[in-house]
């Protein structure tokens, strides 16, 4: 490895840093409150993230991209950016994109050029990954979802999803499930790519602890038929899709941490207590400062974990503890960030109490993007 | 673009100073730990030899050319030395820390005197007198004066915790030209040994590092060369210059808080492989694919000590990057020594739990691990002081305001 050790973006990638880091104050920031009170996105707010333009950014130019390829570093940098004005509304403008990343990687010729005029237009499509499942703990290696083949090379579904974005509003739909056929023992995930109103397929509008901003569904199949053309590529690979999600998890992660950093420090700063601010006592400077290295240290394997990708290295290592930490202390400081505030982070006049129920949903937001 | 693997070059040094570890290091390790002597190890001055040839024939002093269209960066020295530093402690803290001629006061005669000092002095092998008992942390608060009396000054005071303070040939001292003035009258000076009235007291016994030695050191109407005095003798007097002259000596710890952070790091990988490597023994291997709910709670301290592992690593390698490109980097290099330094010694101390009678037991070095891991998060500014120097700098915080 002859390159250098490197943190700075490039021109381009700045140049995106800039254009979303304004996104999110302008666009996102002063309306994240109210969406989440009212579990909705507020109007016109998908449409805007269109202007952006990212959807293009991994699709060939012979499919009408711009064809930059799988810009992993780009990515992260570019959902931090997003995350740092909501997290809710930054994975809503992002679905769209993790769908056309994963079918850029494993579909089929046919597929990515169905996906790329569907998904890379001027108005804003929904699409959606469906691989979480309900229920206690997520076991990838234990999809309860199932695909059977069947005599004539058309798949049966059945199963449910969980915290599927967009619900019957996708255009498209990528679910993961696990393969059974009669000849094989070998059960291998697949991923299949159909519309949302097929018949067997139901939705029903399920409520989180945060990301109330973000329409998430619960996805029941039952014995819906899918033809052979709509399963991905025989080279999917689940584990690669999983490693690259946990990577856009961290991110996510990175984003809404450096709000709260960038909230509590002006906040402690000027509360009075005691005859000085707030700030002036070890015992909150401390916890500010271990934050902020926290923090810094989340971005620094989120970067290595992109940069990795970017390379062509192998990410396993990188990705899995990468999201680790990001669900641990993506979590301590959702909850400092509240402590800070006092009685005051605990009301909803405040962004914290917001941040810390959105940064509790990194430990379960598995397949819901990817970089 | 953004990269966070290390150049070629850099990762041959580093395969070096493994090797170097593994092969010279290691097999003296427990050795010295029980010895617990004052004499330098001999087998020391042997691997300094080897260390200096392998220096010159090994990485560019200058660091790695920058490449790929992007002039402004550089991979340089500093990087080179965490790297090295980190492997090197892979072996042993303590025998690293005791390499002759690598004074911590050499540090300091490098950034802070003249060059017809430097010229004059030749090669040392210096330590740094800083700590007395009644000022640690507020390094600021030395007792120990300097009169001048003719041509010569004369110190008085006593101190504490000075590292390679009986070994080492010439010690560098923090005495005040006048205590009434604050820290703008601290100075430096360099005093050789066998200067009369400087006398190693006492050298003291620890919980680690134990094949270093750590001398408590008297100054009683010692007299030494004006000459001696490191840089400009002048007291600064106004805000704006005494900062200037205080912050000039402090420069020094932000190069070197990250290579302090860098042995934390070494001794955290070194405990990581020796459990990682008994646990394979019982086919207990990390395969950085299972969900929580699949973990053993063995398997799930493991990855912890994995992530923070890299965490503090990444921060190193910032803070050493940041100041091989000429970037301000103290808010860096606090957060790289405050994690490392915790890091270090959380991992060092589970991987013994981890390992049970065996990791407890000295036929085994985790327990030396764990004890050596120890002053890291204390010595070159406390994990306490890093936390202070951080939460000033995203704060804004001035010292009077923010103690």
């Amino acid at each position: 490895m002859s390159e250098l050790f490197n943190l700075n973006p490039n021109d381009d990638q700045q140049m995106m840093i800039d254009v979303l880091h304004r996104f999110a104050i302008d666009d996102i920031k002063d309306s994240a409150r109210q969406a989440d009170e009212d579990a909705a996105l507020p109007d016109g707010y998908l449409q805007k993230t269109v202007d952006l333009g990212l959807n293009f950014m991994p699709i060939p130019e012979s499919l009408g991209g711009v064809g930059a390829g799988r810009t992993y570093v780009s990515n992260v940098l570019n959902i931090e950016q997003l995350a740092t004005g909501d997290m809710s509304m930054a994975i809503a403008a992002l679905t769209p994109l993790a769908v056309i990343n994963a079918v850029m990687d494993w579909g089929t010729d046919q597929q990515r050029e169905t996906v790329a005029n569907s998904l890379a237009t001027d108005k804003f499509t929904p699409a959606a990954l469906a691989l979480m499942e309900p229920g206690l703990g997520f076991n990838i290696d234990e999809l309860a979802t199932s695909a059977a083949l069947q005599e004539d090379g058309s798949y049966r579904l059945n199963g449910v999803k969980s915290m599927v974005a967009y619900g019957d509003k996708n255009e498209c739909l990528l679910v993961f499930a696990q393969v059974r056929s009669e000849e094989s023992a070998e059960q291998k995930v697949q991923g299949f790519i159909i519309p949302a109103d097929l018949d067997g397929v139901n939705f029903e509008r399920e409520d989180y602890m945060g990301l109330r901003a973000l329409p998430l569904y619960k996805m029941t199949l039952n014995d819906v038929d899918v033809s052979a053309t709509t399963r991905l590529g025989d080279d999917f690979d689940i584990a690669r899709l999983h490693q690259l999600s946990k990577i856009a998890i961290a991110a996510l992660a990175v984003g809404c941490c450096q709000s709260v950093l960038d909230y509590v420090v002006p906040y402690v700063n000027e509360r009075v207590a005691f005859g000085e601010p707030i700030a002036n006592r070890q015992g909150v400077a401390f916890m500010v400062a271990d934050m902020a290295t926290e923090i810094e240290a989340l971005r620094l394997m989120v970067y290595r974990a992109a940069a990795q990708a970017q390379q062509g290295l192998d990410v396993s290592r990188s990705a899995y503890l990468v999201h680790r930490q990001a669900i641990k202390y993506g979590m301590k400081v959702g909850t400092d960030g509240v402590q800070l505030l006092g009685g005051h982070g605990f009301t909803r006049e405040y962004p914290v109490e917001m941040w810390y129920r959105n940064l509790r949903a990194l430990s379960t937001l598995d397949g819901m993007l990817i970089v | 673009m953004i990269n966070c693997e290390l150049p070629e070059d850099i990762n041959r040094l580093s395969i070096m100073a493994r090797q170097f570890a593994a092969d010279g290091l290691r097999p003296i390790s427990r050795k010295y730990d029980l010895l617990e002597q004052k004499e330098l190890p001999e087998e020391l001055t042997e691997l300094a030899e080897l260390l200096k040839i392998g220096g010159t024939a090994g990485a560019d002093s200058s660091g790695s050319k920058p490449a790929n269209g992007d002039p402004g960066n550089r991979n340089g020295s500093n990087m080179q030395a965490v790297v090295a530093t980190e492997c090197m402690c892979w072996g042993d803290v303590g025998l690293f820390v005791a390499m002759p001629n690598i004074g911590l006061g050499n540090a300091a005669v490098e950034a802070v005197a003249s060059d017809a000092q430097k010229e004059s002095w030749g090669e040392l092998f210096a330590a740094m007198a800083i700590t007395e008992p009644g000022a640690g942390s507020d390094s600021a608060g030395i007792r120990t004066t300097a009169t001048l009396d003719g041509d010569e000054w004369v110190l008085n005071g006593e101190k504490i915790f000075v590292t390679d303070g009986y070994r080492c040939k010439q010690v560098v001292v923090w005495a005040s030209l006048d205590l009434s003035l604050g820290k703008s009258a601290i100075k430096s000076f360099l005093v050789p040994k066998g200067t009369p009235g400087m006398t190693v007291a006492r050298v003291e016994h620890k919980l680690g590092i134990r094949s270093s030695d750590t001398a408590q050191i008297v100054f009683d109407n010692c007299r030494i060369p004006k000459e001696n005095l490191l840089g400009n003798p002048e007291i600064a007097t106004n805000a704006e210059a005494r900062k200037k002259a205080f912050g000039g000596v402090m420069q020094t710890f932000d190069n070197t808080r990250p290579i302090v952070a860098a042995q934390a790091l070494g001794v955290a990988r070194a405990a990581l492989d020796m459990i990682q490597e008994l646990l394979a023994e019982s086919g207990i291997e990390l395969g950085y694919d299972k969900g929580y709910h699949q973990l053993s709670a063995l398997e799930n301290d493991l990855y912890e000590m994995e992530a923070e592992y890299d965490a503090a690593r990444l921060l190193v390698l910032k803070a050493a990057w940041m100041a091989d490109n000429k970037m301000p980097n103290s808010k860096y290099a606090s957060m790289s020594k405050a994690k490392a330094g915790r890091m270090g010694n959380q991992v060092a101390l589970k991987c013994v739990e981890i390992a049970g009678q065996l990791g407890y037991s000295k036929a085994s070095l985790l327990e030396k691990f764990a004890r050596d891991s120890k002053i890291i998060d204390i010595y070159e500014g406390t994990q306490q002081i890093q936390q202070l120097i951080v939460a000033r700098q995203v704060l804004g915080k001035s010292s009077s305001e923010l103690k």
